[in-house]
């Protein structure tokens, strides 16, 4: 096959997480009146990089470099 | 909906990863077999995770949202009644024969179980209905991005087709899979916290009950039992086998789009696992799909303050209200991946029927592998071309459900009766096939023509729909019946293989309990179970 896809997967979740933590810290706290005054985009944020980081951790694992 | 920089950033990151996996793909498309079935050689739950994103269209998300925020909980029968019964039979009983087979196609299946004729008749019928289905995600891409970039509809309509058309030139059936399993994770982490957010708002699941505009909504199954006291008007025989036997069997069992990707599984277990892996998402979704279009009519009863009068917007509404920047980003992309994930399932579809059951067998045989190749890849072009005008077809029709579900009548309905006795009756002649698939969607017609004029009126189009399915599967299963009575059957050893009284039974003794179909799929439907009564 080649192409682990968990990688892409990994790489694009781990992108997705740092700019919603990185986006939630610096952002008015203003708008988060939308979501009943959590900073949702920290907390979903943290979710995203974690599954990105699992992700890319499984393709590591498995690619032959490792082994 | 007002979007932030940062929005567009995330947008645009998803763009350039949906393109880069094609690149990566494409040098390894070597034969038409890569291309069309990933050369067999992908892992179960890649191909389970395609498999429940290519179903994952525009009418999936939006119009099962729309039709939440319309007719309340009734719309969870459409995944607890319709798919997990049908997604474990095709998994259990129906794979081995596809994958066993070695058929390259729904309708080289039915070359080989029925004739030529039978074949081909599927294989236009199919070809049709795709096109036209495909129009549909095109649509729903380019209105959003019509609302968001304000860009004419036209230019957004090529703009997402081209995207689309990309990733699968380059890398065929790969690349949309690899893409939908991507797809599938963005939608997932997309939507789940509108769930939490809406339910927050309204005050958990007892305040959304005490907002809905009656408390019909909050059931699945209490008013089933007369047409006048649901919200879609249909009572207990035209839900459970219209949508639960008919065309929730006729779509997830037999259509190519969703069978095509457990095609493209490694072996036979992880072909039978497929629907069954898809199943366990699947199962969940409504959390995703319903809640947040109950959520929607209960915040907004008279379609006035988020809907602007449209129950499709009732997902973009939701979105739009509830998401701050940032987080808005990915619900937006989770919705282009929808659509996305849909219109490529529906063109690698195409692609593979056109090039081997149109074009191979009656255009231009016995060329070289390769010739095949450049062909699937020109139908992967015409078919986004046609999409494209298909879109516009869509533009004129008011509700897309209603669309959707009155092509599936058409074509899905008649042919699961056709694969039901090919499969499972060894008697069925090779003749019947066709007569009986050709009269089932004629009695679909003419069951349309005859609602269309309202000469036979039901509550309403969705009923009208259930209707039609029940008709051209009925009419398609006398005719193969009795067209069989009067033909010759099939030598028994030709249909090795082919039927399930004659095919060795696949062996799973030496897998792990959890790798069994089998077990699998009886923990589903349990699980499926507990969930109706919880939401009965």
């Amino acid at each position: 096959m080649g192409l682990d896809i968990r990688l892409p997967i990994g790489i694009i979740f781990t992108i997705y997480g740092a700019i919603l933590i990185v986006y939630g810290l610096v952002a008015d706290p203003a708008i988060f009146a939308s979501s009943d005054g959590v900073n949702i985009d920290i907390w979903w944020g943290a979710a995203m990089l974690v599954f990105g980081l699992i992700m890319g951790l499984l393709a590591f694992r498995a690619s032959p470099r490792f082994k | 909906m007002h979007l932030h920089i940062v929005d567009y950033a995330i947008i645009i990151i998803y763009f350039v990863f949906v393109l880069g996996i094609g690149f990566a793909l494409r040098g390894r498309m070597k034969t038409s077999e890569d291309f069309f079935l990933s050369g067999r050689s992908i892992p179960g739950w890649i191909t389970g995770l395609a498999f429940m994103s290519a179903n994952l269209g525009a009418l999936e998300v939006m119009g099962h949202a729309a039709n939440a925020a319309k007719y309340g909980m009734f719309v969870n029968h459409f995944y607890w009644l319709a798919a997990m019964p049908a997604m474990c039979f095709v998994g259990v009983f129906m794979m081995p024969f596809y994958y066993g087979s070695k058929a390259r196609s729904v309708p080289e299946y039915l070359r080989k179980r029925y004739d030529e004729k039978t074949r081909t008749l599927n294989a236009l019928s199919f070809a049709v209905m795709t096109l036209l289905v495909s129009g549909v995600d095109l649509y729903a891409m380019a209105i959003l991005f019509q609302r968001l970039l304000h860009w004419p509809f036209g230019a957004s309509v090529v703009a997402s087709a081209a995207v689309v058309a990309v990733y699968i030139y380059l890398g065929g059936l790969t690349s949309s899979i690899y893409n939908e399993v991507l797809q599938f994770f963005l939608i997932v982490f997309g939507f789940l916290p509108l769930a939490i957010l809406g339910l927050k708002a309204v005050g958990g699941f007892a305040g959304l009950k005490e907002k809905l505009p009656s408390p019909a909504y909050a059931h699945t199954w209490a008013n089933i039992w007369h047409a006048s006291q649901n919200p879609m008007g249909i009572n207990w025989f035209g839900t459970i086998f219209g949508l639960g036997f008919v065309l929730s069997f006729g779509y997830w069992c037999t259509d190519f789009l969703v069978v095509q990707r457990g095609l493209a599984a490694r072996d036979m277990p992880s072909a039978q696992r497929t629907p069954l892996i898809a199943a366990v998402p699947k199962m969940f979704f409504p959390l995703m799909v319903v809640l947040p279009g109950l959520v929607a009519i209960a915040l907004d009863p008279q379609l006035t303050k988020y809907l602007n009068g449209r129950y499709d917007n009732a997902l973009p509404a939701m979105l739009g209200k509830f998401y701050p920047s940032g987080l808005l980003g990915i619900g937006l992309t989770a919705l282009m991946a929808s659509f996305m994930s849909g219109m490529a399932g529906n063109v690698t579809a195409f692609n593979t029927v056109w090039t081997f059951d149109i074009y191979q067998t009656h255009v231009n045989p016995g060329q070289p592998d390769r010739h095949y190749l450049t062909m699937g890849r020109l139908a992967t072009v015409f078919a986004v071309a046609v999409g494209i005008g298909t879109a516009f077809i869509v533009l004129r029709f008011n509700n897309l459900m209603d669309y959707l579900q009155l092509l599936f009548a058409f074509f899905n309905a008649p042919l699961f009766g056709t694969f039901l006795l090919g499969m499972f009756w060894k008697r069925t002649s090779a003749h019947s096939g066709f007569w009986g698939l050709l009269s089932g969607i004629l009695a679909a017609a003419t069951h349309y023509s005859l609602y269309h004029y309202h000469v036979i009126m039901y509550p309403s189009d969705m009923a009208a729909n259930f209707y039609q399915a029940i008709w051209a599967f009925s009419v398609c299963v006398v005719v193969t019946v009795v067209v069989t009575m009067f033909t010759e059957p099939r030598k028994e050893e030709e249909l090795v293989g082919l039927v399930y009284s004659l095919t060795p039974k696949p062996r799973n003794q030496d897998l792990p309990w959890y790798e069994r179909p089998g077990i699998l799929a009886v923990g589903i439907l349990a699980l499926c179970t507990v969930l109706n009564i919880i939401f009965w």
